[in-house]
């Protein structure tokens, strides 16, 4: 069976791997996101890359959130709210995404070049 | 009463390249009866039958076989200029054009399995082309790429071997008909 393919088909085959393997990257990785915008009453209040570990407080009317940015990612790491929804929400990575801590209004929002959504609405 | 013949001289070229497309059309019209996961993924082992006739016979040989395929496959399978008749020819057309291209490989490194995975890859870039400039152009194609290639992957390597297997045992002069796959 082996020698049915030759050397340079094995070349073949690895490129062949290599681009599905690239392709796949590609397609479902989605698009990164590279920053993350801050928002307070409507207003930005922040905008940074999120190229290393950080953490910002944002006051609101209820108290400070706490916002943890890392590497590629970034989540609302504690925040005054009663049900916790956008903590809970974990780790945002992709352009786009979002959390909002309605009552204390302040929300988080992933920067890119090309979002994932035109607009989202609650 | 006068009646008129119209003679069509049959060379044995002529003859050779029915015989191959009936068989690769057999092979399609069985294929067409497996379901699919996805539409469009498919073994596609019509394309053994591509890689023999090019081996043997030429490129030329292999462009009528394949075009033969195309057309008297979708009049068999009633989709004769339906999408799917297009995107299945504009799949024979590159993987054609890939394998023309692919002769300028040197035959002692690079096989049939060379040949038939370079000809998968090009048949699903040739379809997705057509898709996605024509048939689906808001789709998220781009999300789907990566299983139609892992898929041409796949099948063009099977085919490939099994093509080579084929080759392999075809000493010439061995036999007057076409070695007949036996998938």
């Amino acid at each position: 069976m082996l020698n049915l393919v030759r050397p340079g088909d094995w070349l073949v085959l690895g490129l062949a791997g290599a681009a599905v393997a690239a392709l796949a990257v590609h397609a479902w990785q989605g698009e990164r996101g590279d920053a993350l915008i801050v928002r307070a009453g409507g207003k930005v209040v922040e905008r940074v890359a999120i190229d290393r570990h950080r953490i910002l407080e944002v006051g609101g009317p209820l108290g400070v959130t706490r916002i943890e940015v890392e590497p590629g990612r970034a989540r609302v790491q504690s925040d005054p709210s009663p049900r916790q929804l956008c903590v809970r929400q974990g780790w945002l990575a992709r352009a786009g995404e979002a959390a909002l801590c309605l009552p204390n209004q302040v929300s988080i929002e992933i920067g890119g070049k090309r979002p994932a959504y035109d607009s989202l609405v609650y | 009463m006068t009646r008129s013949f119209i003679e069509l001289p049959v060379s044995d070229d002529d003859r050779r390249i029915a015989h191959l497309a009936a068989i690769a059309i057999g092979l399609s019209l069985a294929e067409a009866a497996l379901p699919s996961p996805v539409p469009g993924v498919k073994p596609g082992v019509a394309n053994i039958v591509i890689l023999l006739v090019l081996q043997r016979y030429g490129l030329r040989a292999a462009a009528w076989v394949s075009a033969l395929r195309v057309l008297a496959g979708s009049l068999l399978l009633g989709n004769f200029l339906a999408p799917g008749f297009w995107l299945a020819a504009s799949g024979a057309l590159a993987s054609l054009c890939a394998l023309a291209a692919a002769r300028a490989l040197p035959e002692r490194f690079f096989g049939p399995v060379t040949r038939s995975v370079l000809a998968a890859f090009a048949h699903i870039a040739g379809q997705l082309a057509l898709a996605s400039v024509w048939l689906l152009p808001a789709a998220g194609l781009r999300f789907l790429l990566p299983v139609f290639a892992a898929a041409a992957l796949v099948f063009g390597t099977a085919n490939g071997l099994v093509a080579a297997r084929l080759l392999a045992g075809d000493t010439p002069g061995r036999r007057e008909s076409v070695p007949c796959p036996h998938p």
